[in-house]
């Protein structure tokens, strides 16, 4: 077997790993479009403010220091202290909790009965807010995200792997992805079972089928949604770790949003799997793409090949690979 | 009292058929037209206060482009109900139309410049419309994102699009229409003005007269139930391929003046990001959906606020502009929140409650 042969393998390994890091951004959107019917834009700068308050959380960054320094004129920078790793993705959960709440209270509670596109549009606003609030909080300057997780290539498996072919150096594997997928596993096995064997997942899977029947058989809606949007918020604090750990935490972290969006389509808006599906797709998909076809026509096929492939698809299969099958009545 | 319905008689068709049938509204309608085509233009010509280019490249161009960007969008989401996120690769189409006609044909009037790139435009946007006809809603929103990555990517890496120009950028030469020149360093600011002014018009009055009429009634069914509307006779196929053409025609526009006539010089990825799309939907939205006149000041309102916010927060309370900007972002964000809660539909009904508020104002009856 040739070096190219196992390259192309490598090239759908890391492709697969990429694939659950956009998993775990999609993952978000789904609990709350199942939950709420609310298409949350807003996923992608959430994974990027829980990523930027548990550093500041870490490193004892005064929140606000910039804006206060620049009004009254004093030099804030650091408490001077350092909260531990695990105390701080705590805190910065309750922060997350926190602001479902408020998203809850002052959003989402005015808005029911509104179209879907208006609270679409609610959830950009959303999202350029936190991305204004989050860098006045926090300082806009690129952070470094270090849980603890180990990072770069996979010593050993490159070395193991080394010279299975002619002129072939070993798979080139990031420890980090891995990391990533194992976590992936764990966070979708937990929900799977969260939703299946606790009274709670059984209420928000009963809003999830028919919000109004839920309603009638007692179950409260705002409840539900102040669950749905804090474990939205959890999930986000994952990805939102995972991207950082890999490319640190900075404002490029919230566009991967955009790059869950194709993953969803695959999958369809509503299926926990299909955000795991749809998410190895594109990440092979693009990857290949970009290793086969993209040194002919220029590089960087990355940043389409996922929404092409996705409407090429959808014209297919409208509702996506485990979408609800879309009966329309008039 | 102050706005009456009442006592205004038609003698003809024509009349009963006219795009301001009150009286009230077409005098003011000829009063803002005055305001626009004499006192503005005056106003750029004398220069008073010496702020003319600062007025007409930070308010009026930017405000008039986007005004005719809204109405194509509004045409799309709000006439024919099918949400797109690819505006901004339409605008992109536009301008790169406009640089290669204007290269290719240098005697071309920037007229005939402007109007074949929005048809070029509205070629493609046909193209990226026909999955609509299978896709529908939120997943159709993002399929049309796909338009907006692949064209600036597109633009991005084949040099026939920038005529191989070392940079990557194009620059918009000069173009004149009539003797005056419209585009380039040396074009000045009414020139400018009312030339985008004219456009604007005619767009509005285009958009205005499409939208009761036939095909504009065949949006309005598709919008408001596409089977229902499939089962009474309308042809789905035409209707939604139409409203993608029109809506991407005025975007191309826009496109081609955004780049000729008010950059000058543009580097896609920079111009026609995906933020541009956001823009443009929160135009139309906040000014209202379904609305002719509710994109224009939902034009209005985008491009006024962040001059003022900027305004206020740099040359008044002198904070640095990375704090301004950052606060720009949370403030557009919270307005948008604060106005989708308090009035969903927009400007244009805000303008709409007014009216018949002061139909009976001060008096009670």
């Amino acid at each position: 077997m040739s070096a190219n042969f196992f390259y192309t393998i490598e090239v759908i390994a890391n492709g697969l790993m990429t694939g659950v890091m956009y998993s775990l951004v999609a993952l978000g959107f789904v609990l709350i479009f199942k939950a709420s019917g609310v298409f949350n834009y807003a996923q992608g700068v959430m994974a990027l403010f829980a990523a930027m308050t548990l550093v500041g959380l870490q490193n004892g960054q005064i929140p606000f220091a910039h804006l206060i320094n620049t009004i009254f004129g004093t030099h804030l920078d650091k408490f001077g202290w350092e909260v531990p790793t695990f105390l701080a993705i705590i805190l910065a959960l309750g922060v997350m909790i926190g602001f479902a709440f408020l998203v809850e209270r002052y959003i989402l509670k005015h808005l029911v009965n509104q179209d879907p596109i208006i609270l679409f549009m609610a959830t950009i606003g959303l999202a350029y807010f936190m991305e204004g609030f989050g860098d006045l909080m926090w300082g806009s300057d690129i952070k470094k995200l270090d849980v603890g997780l180990p990072q770069g290539g996979n010593v050993w498996l490159e070395n193991a792997t080394e010279g299975w072919a002619n002129g072939f150096y070993g798979f080139y594997i990031d420890n980090l992805d891995m990391w990533a997928t194992v976590i992936a596993v764990a966070l979708v096995a937990s929900l799977i079972a969260f939703s299946n064997y606790t009274k709670t997942g059984r209420a928000l899977r009963a809003v999830a089928d028919d919000n109004q029947a839920a309603l009638s058989v007692g179950i409260s809606l705002r409840k539900i949604w102040v669950i749905v949007w804090s474990l939205a918020g959890f999930v986000a604090l994952v990805a939102g770790i995972m991207w950082g750990a890999k490319s640190g935490v900075q404002f490029s972290l919230s566009l991967i949003a955009l790059k869950a969006l194709p993953v969803l389509m695959l999958g369809g808006f509503t299926s926990i799997p299909g955000a795991i599906v749809g998410g190895m797709i594109i990440g092979v998909g693009e990857k290949l793409f970009e290793f086969a076809i993209g040194p002919y026509i220029g590089g960087a096929t990355e940043n389409w090949f996922a929404y092409v492939l996705a409407l090429i698809f959808l014209v297919f299969r409208p509702q996506g690979l485990f979408g609800e099958k879309i009966i329309e009545r008039v | 009292m102050f706005y009456r319905e009442s006592g205004d008689f038609k003698t003809s068709y024509a009349k009963d058929t006219q795009t301001f049938p009150i009286k009230l509204d077409r005098i003011g309608y000829y009063v803002i037209l005055a305001i626009a085509f004499i006192t503005i233009p005056v106003m750029l010509i004398t220069d008073v206060g010496g702020g003319a280019n600062y007025w007409t490249n930070a308010i009026l161009l930017p405000f008039l482009i986007w005004a005719i960007a809204a109405i194509g969008l509004n045409i799309l989401v709000g006439y024919c109900g099918q949400l797109s996120l690819g505006s901004g690769g339409f605008m992109a189409v536009g301008a790169y139309a406009a640089y290669k006609l204007m290269t290719s044909f240098p005697d071309l009037s920037i007229f005939f410049i402007v109007i074949i790139s929005g048809a070029i435009t509205a070629g493609v946007g046909i193209l990226f419309g026909l999955p609509s006809l299978r896709i529908k809603g939120f997943y159709l929103a993002v399929a049309t994102l796909a338009a907006q990555f692949f064209l600036v990517w597109l633009f991005n890496k084949v040099p026939w699009f920038y005529n191989n120009s070392a940079s990557g950028q194009i620059s918009a030469p000069t173009r004149s229409i009539f003797g005056f020149e419209i585009t380039g360093a040396t074009a000045t600011p009414e020139a400018k003005y009312l030339f985008c002014l004219v456009l604007l018009i005619g767009v509005a009055w285009l958009a205005r007269n499409l939208t009761r009429g036939r095909i504009g009634r065949s949006w309005m069914a598709i919008r408001d139930m596409d089977i229902a509307a499939e089962i009474i006779g309308v042809a789905p196929l035409r209707t939604k391929l139409s409203a993608f053409g029109v809506s991407s025609f005025f975007i191309g526009i826009a496109g081609a003046l955004f780049f000729a006539v008010y950059l000058g010089a543009v580097e896609v990825g920079e111009a026609f990001n995906i933020n541009k799309s956001f823009l443009l939907l929160f135009m139309v939205i906040i000014g209202g959906l379904g609305s002719i006149f509710g994109s224009i000041i939902g034009a209005a309102f985008m491009v006024l606020m962040p001059v003022l916010l900027k305004n206020i927060m740099v040359n008044q309370l002198n904070w640095p502009t990375d704090i301004a900007v950052h606060f720009e972002f949370a403030i557009v964000g919270a307005l948008i929140i604060i106005f989708l809660i308090l009035e969903p539909h927009g400007l244009a009904q805000l303008w709409r409650l007014l009216k018949e508020k002061l139909r009976l104002w001060p008096f009670p009856h």
